[in-house]
C-alpha cells in the first residue's frame, strides 16, 4: 500500500492497531464476511489522480458545456448571488458539521435556522416554519401528506393544474405509493365546490407555471368550510411583493428558497421550505429549532418537538425526513439579511421591469400572442408562439441564450430576472426579429 | 468556543443595507410593484402584498462579523474528531469545494446538448458507484439518505405492482434498524413488520422464516448493521427473501466498512441507496444538503427513473464533490478506504472495553456500541457525552439503537490518525474515573462549552419558533 493525502495511517500505526486488537493483518478484521462475498481483484475505477489532475478533469468538462444567457424559470431563477454568502457558507465550523444533536457546540446552526424560520415565516406570514427539506417540490408532496394526517381519515388533495410541471409529478409520486387521491384540476373552485367529503386538502401556486400571479379570492373560505386545508406554492422572492398565503387565507406554505440567491447549479442542491399555522405546528415534517435558556439563564437553541420524528416514533413519525438542506437554509438567510426588506423590493421591481419590458417587445415582433393578457406577472410569463418553436428556440441558441421553454400546453415561456441588462433583453429581441421562423 | 447572543434582527437598524442592485434598465420608471410591501403602500384588493416585509436591516460587514461570530460557536470535522456513531464524519477535501463553481451557470432544463459536461459527471458518478456496489445503475434524484430509502421502495412497490403481486404491503425491518427506515416505509405505503435480533446482535434468521410470505414486498437490511456488525447469514436471508418473491434493501448509510472490499449486489440486494454525505466525503453542512443516490440490480432499472421524488436532477453539487473524491482515491486507495476504518474502530473498541460496558465482544466493522461505563456510579451516557464536549470532542451517537438503554455508538472513520484516537481513548478513561471520584462533575456538563445543557422540556411546551421583537 501506498500512503493517501486523506488516510494518516503510517505502516508502523497500522502495525500498532492491529496488535492491540489482537489480529494479524486487515483482512483477519473480515474474517466474519464469508469468502466469497469479498471483492477479488482490481475494482474498475480509474487509477488515482493527482489533486491538479482532478481540477483538469473538471476544468475540461465544464468546457463541454455551454454558459447561456438564461431567459427561463420554471422553478430555477437565475439571480444574482451576493459574495458573501459563499465566504460565510463555506466556513469549515458551518461546512462540517453534522445535524446540531450536540446543541452546546452547535450553537451556531441552531441560530441560523431559527433566523431562517423567522425569515420565512416573515415573507408567508404564517407562523411556524420548520428547518428545511429537500427542495420546493418534495415540500408540496410534504404538505400533501400534512393534510390528510391534518384532517385524519380523509383522503383526497386537489392540485392546481397550474403548479408547475416538475410538482405536479412529484406530488402524483408520493400518492402514487402512499395511496392518497390525487385531484388534478384547472379550476379548483369547481373541484372543491363539489364537496367531497373526503377532501383534506388543496394545493395552488402562487405564481403559476405561466408566470400569471394567481387570484385566490374567497378560496380558503371554500376550502375551509369543506374541512379541508388550503396549501399555496410560492416563490419565497416574489412574496416580497405579491400576496401572501397567509393574506389570502392559506393554512401551509410551500415552496423553493433557491430563487434567494442560490446558484442554479444543474437544479441542486436547492432548499425546500414549509410553514403553516400554528394550529398545525406539531404535524410538520422534519427538524425544528427552538428558543429556551440554558441553567444560568442565557438563551440557547436547541432542535425541538422532535416527538415528531423518525428517530424517535420511527414509523408513526410525521415523515421519514432526516437530513435536510441546513446549508442552503443558511444561503438563504444570509441572502434575506443583505437584501432586507428594501433589497428585496427592488430586486423584484427590477425583475418587473426587465420581464415587461421583454413580453412587450416580443408581442411587437407579430410572432406571438398574448394569451393571458390583462393579467399581472412579475418575472416570468408565458406567449403562444405564431411560428415554429424549434426554429425559434434554436435560434435563441445559436445566439447565446436559453429562452422560450415550451410548455405541454404550447405555450413558451420568458423570465427575466435583474440579472439581465437591457443590451441581452434588445439582443434577444433581434433574434427573434430577424430570425426566420 | 465563545458565547455570543445576537440574533441577526438584533442588528437591524431602519435604513441600513447590505446589497448592491444593478440600476433599472428603463431610468428607474415607477412600476406596479415598486412600493408594495412597503410600509407605506397602498392596500388594495389586488394581487399585491399588503402586509409589510419585516427583514433585518444591515450592512455587509454587520451581516459578516454577525455570521462569523455564529460559526465559531460550531463544532464541524474541520474542528476535531467527530465519532458520531453511522454518520461518517470523515474529512471533506477541498477540492470538493473548489471543482463546483464551473457549474453554477447550469439551469436544469437546458438541452442536453448543453450540458454535455454535467451528463458526462453523472455518467461517470453511475458507472463508479455501480463497480463499488455491484449495482447495475443509479438515479441522482433523492437529496438524502432518507429520500433515498422512499425512493427505492416506491421502485420495490412499482416491482410488485407491475406484475399484478399487489398483495405485497409488508416490509422487514430488524430491530436494530435506523429510524428512518419504518419511516420511509411507513410514508411508502408499506406495513412494517419487525425482525428480532439475536443476542449476537444479528439478525435472527429463525424468526425471520415465518414472517416470510405472498404479502412480504421485501426486507431492509443494514448491513453491517447498527451495531457495526456484519449480518454474516446473509446469504441465507437473500434466498429466503428471493424465495417467497420479497426484494432485498441496502440501507447504504452503513457502507463505509465495505467501501472497497465487499459489494452489496454480491450479497444478494436488488436496491440500494448511497450517502455521499458520508460515504463518498461529501460535506454534512450542519444537516444536509447530502445525497442518496440508488441504484438497482439489472432487472429493475427499467423502472429506476419512475419515481420523481425531487424537482430537478438530485444534489447536483453534491454529487460533483463525491466524482472528485473517487478521482481522487482511485482503484488503488478505494481497497484501503473500508479496512482503515474498521481498523480504526476496533482500536477503539479493544482499548476502551474495561471502562465501558460492551454487550457483544466479536470484531465489529465501522463502529461499535457501548452500553455506558461499566462501573456507571449514577453516570449516564448523556452524562458521558456532555463530559466529551468539555474535552473537545464531538459526543458519539447517544441512546441508539434501541437495543441498548446507555448506547453509545462510536464511528471513528479511516481520516484519524493513531494520535487522535489515542487521544480520544485517554480522554474517555478520565470519564470513566472522574465517574467514580467526582459523578456531580458529569451530571452537570458540559462546563467549557458557550451554553450549558439547556431547558429542553421547556423549549417543547411552550415553542418558541421564530424571533418577535
Amino acid at each position: 500500500m501506498g500512503t493517501f493525502t486523506y488516510f494518516p495511517h503510517t505502516q508502523e500505526d497500522i502495525r500498532t492497531m492491529l496488535d492491540r486488537i489482537g489480529v494479524r493483518s486487515l483482512d483477519e478484521l473480515y474474517a466474519d464476511v464469508p469468502s466469497e462475498f469479498i471483492h477479488k481483484g482490481e475494482y474498475g475505477l480509474p487509477s488515482a489522480r493527482s489533486e491538479e489532475e482532478v481540477r483538469a478533469w473538471f476544468k475540461d468538462l465544464a468546457g463541454k458545456n455551454t454558459e447561456l444567457k438564461v431567459f427561463v424559470g420554471a422553478g430555477a431563477y437565475d439571480h444574482y448571488t451576493p459574495s458573501v454568502i459563499p465566504y460565510i457558507t463555506s466556513r469549515s465550523e458551518f461546512l462540517t458539521a453534522y445535524t446540531p444533536y450536540q446543541c452546546e457546540i452547535s450553537q451556531g446552526t441552531l441560530r441560523y435556522i431559527f433566523e431562517w424560520q423567522t425569515m420565512i415565516c416573515a415573507l408567508t406570514g404564517m407562523d411556524v416554519a420548520n428547518a428545511s427539506v429537500y427542495d420546493g417540490p418534495s415540500a408540496a408532496a410534504e404538505a400533501m401528506r400534512m393534510c390528510v394526517a391534518c384532517t385524519r381519515k380523509r383522503n383526497t388533495v386537489v392540485a392546481s393544474s397550474g403548479l408547475l410541471p416538475n410538482v405536479l409529478e412529484t406530488l402524483r409520486t408520493y400518492a402514487r405509493y402512499s395511496g392518497i387521491n390525487l385531484v388534478e384540476t384547472w379550476d379548483v373552485y369547481e373541484a372543491v365546490g363539489e364537496g367531497t367529503l373526503d377532501l383534506a386538502g388543496v394545493i395552488v401556486p402562487s405564481i403559476n407555471r405561466f408566470g400569471v400571479i394567481e387570484r385566490h379570492l374567497g378560496l380558503a373560505d371554500l376550502v375551509h368550510e369543506a374541512g379541508a386545508l388550503l396549501v399555496e406554492y410560492c416563490d419565497p422572492s416574489a412574496l416580497s411583493v405579491v400576496k401572501t398565503p397567509a393574506e389570502w387565507g392559506a393554512d401551509i406554505a410551500v415552496g423553493d428558497g433557491q430563487s434567494l440567491g442560490i446558484p442554479l447549479c444543474y437544479g441542486g442542491p436547492y432548499v425546500g421550505f414549509i410553514a403553516c399555522r400554528e394550529q398545525w405546528m406539531r404535524k410538520l415534517p422534519g427538524r425544528i429549532v427552538g428558543q429556551t435558556a440554558d441553567a444560568e439563564g442565557r438563551r440557547a437553541f436547541v432542535l425541538t418537538l422532535q416527538a415528531r420524528e423518525q428517530h424517535i416514533r420511527r414509523e408513526k413519525a410525521t415523515s421519514n425526513i432526516c437530513s435536510n438542506e441546513s446549508l442552503m437554509a443558511l444561503w438563504c438567510t444570509v441572502y434575506l439579511s443583505l437584501m432586507g426588506p428594501e433589497g428585496m423590493r427592488k430586486l423584484n421591481a427590477l425583475c418587473y421591469e426587465g420581464s415587461h419590458y421583454l413580453h412587450d417587445a416580443l408581442l411587437a415582433t407579430g410572432k406571438f400572442a398574448d394569451p393571458f393578457e390583462g393579467r399581472e406577472f412579475l418575472k416570468e410569463f408565458a406567449l403562444k408562439p405564431l411560428c415554429d418553436v424549434k426554429k425559434l428556440q434554436q435560434a435563441l441558441l445559436d445566439a447565446g441564450f436559453f429562452a422560450a421553454l415550451q410548455t405541454e400546453e404550447g405555450y413558451v415561456t420568458f423570465c427575466v430576472t435583474e440579472r439581465r441588462t437591457r443590451e441581452e433583453i434588445d439582443a434577444l429581441v433581434k433574434v427573434v426579429k430577424e430570425a426566420e421562423l | 468556543m465563545k458565547y455570543y447572543d445576537k440574533l441577526i434582527f438584533e442588528l437591524s437598524r431602519p435604513g441600513r443595507c447590505g446589497y448592491s442592485l444593478p440600476a433599472s434598465i428603463l431610468g428607474g420608471k415607477e412600476c406596479a410593484c415598486s412600493n408594495v410591501g412597503s410600509k407605506e403602500a397602498p392596500v388594495s384588493g389586488g394581487v399585491w402584498r399588503e402586509t409589510p416585509l419585516t427583514l433585518p436591516e444591515v450592512s455587509e460587514p454587520d451581516v459578516v462579523r454577525h455570521y462569523t461570530n455564529l460559526s465559531q460557536m460550531n463544532f464541524g470535522v474541520d474542528t476535531g474528531f467527530y465519532p458520531l456513531g453511522s454518520c461518517t464524519m470523515k474529512y471533506n477535501p477541498k477540492i470538493n469545494e473548489e471543482i463546483v463553481s464551473a457549474f453554477n451557470g447550469l439551469h436544469p432544463l437546458q438541452p442536453e446538448n448543453t450540458v454535455k459536461g454535467a451528463l458526462e459527471v453523472l455518467d461517470f458518478v453511475d458507472g463508479a458507484l455501480a463497480e463499488i456496489t455491484g449495482m447495475k445503475h443509479f438515479t441522482f434524484l433523492p437529496c438524502a439518505g432518507a429520500h433515498g430509502e422512499l425512493t427505492g421502495l416506491m421502485i420495490m412497490r412499482e416491482y410488485h405492482m407491475r406484475r399484478g403481486d399487489t398483495a405485497r404491503t409488508k416490509v422487514i425491518v430488524p430491530d436494530s434498524a435506523h429510524g428512518t427506515n419504518p419511516a420511509s416505509a411507513a410514508v411508502c405505503g408499506l406495513d412494517i413488520v419487525v425482525v428480532k435480533s439475536r443476542p449476537d446482535g444479528l439478525v435472527d434468521v429463525e424468526d425471520l422464516k415465518p414472517l416470510l410470505g405472498p404479502d412480504v414486498a421485501g426486507i431492509m437490511m443494514t448491513n453491517p448493521n447498527t451495531l457495526g456488525l456484519f449480518e454474516r447469514d446473509i446469504k441465507e436471508i437473500a434466498e429466503l427473501v428471493h424465495e417467497c418473491g420479497g426484494l432485498l434493501y441496502y440501507d447504504g448509510a452503513n457502507m463505509n466498512p465495505l467501501l472497497g472490499v465487499v459489494r452489496p449486489g454480491d450479497m444478494g440486494f436488488d436496491i440500494m441507496h448511497l450517502n455521499l454525505h458520508k460515504t463518498f466525503s461529501t460535506p454534512h453542512g450542519g444537516g444536509g444538503p447530502g445525497s442518496g443516490p440508488v441504484g438497482v440490480a439489472e432487472r429493475l432499472v427499467p423502472l429506476l427513473d419512475v419515481p420523481r421524488t425531487s424537482g430537478f436532477h438530485g444534489n447536483f453539487g453534491i454529487i460533483l464533490r463525491a466524482c472528485a473524491y473517487i478521482l481522487m482515491l482511485g482503484r488503488e486507495n478505494v481497497k484501503m478506504a473500508g479496512p482503515l476504518a474498521t481498523l480504526s474502530a476496533n482500536y477503539i473498541k479493544e482499548s476502551l472495553k474495561d471502562c465501558f460496558k460492551l454487550p457483544i465482544q466479536t470484531v465489529c466493522k465501522h463502529e461499535f456500541v457501548f452500553d455506558g461505563l461499566a462501573e456507571p456510579n449514577g453516570v449516564t451516557t448523556l452524562d458521558v457525552a456532555k463530559r466529551l464536549l468539555d474535552y473537545g470532542f464531538h459526543a458519539p451517537t447517544i441512546y441508539f439503537p434501541l437495543l441498548f438503554h446507555q448506547a453509545l455508538m462510536i464511528e471513528p472513520t479511516e481520516t484519524e490518525s493513531l494520535e487522535t484516537l489515542d487521544a480520544f481513548i485517554e480522554v474517555m478513561r478520565v470519564i470513566a474515573r472522574e465517574a467514580a471520584e467526582n459523578p456531580e462533575l458529569l451530571h452537570t456538563a458540559p462546563h467549557n462549552t458557550p451554553i450549558g445543557r439547556p431547558d429542553e422540556t421547556g423549549a417543547a411546551r411552550q415553542p418558541v419558533l421564530k424571533y418577535t421583537k
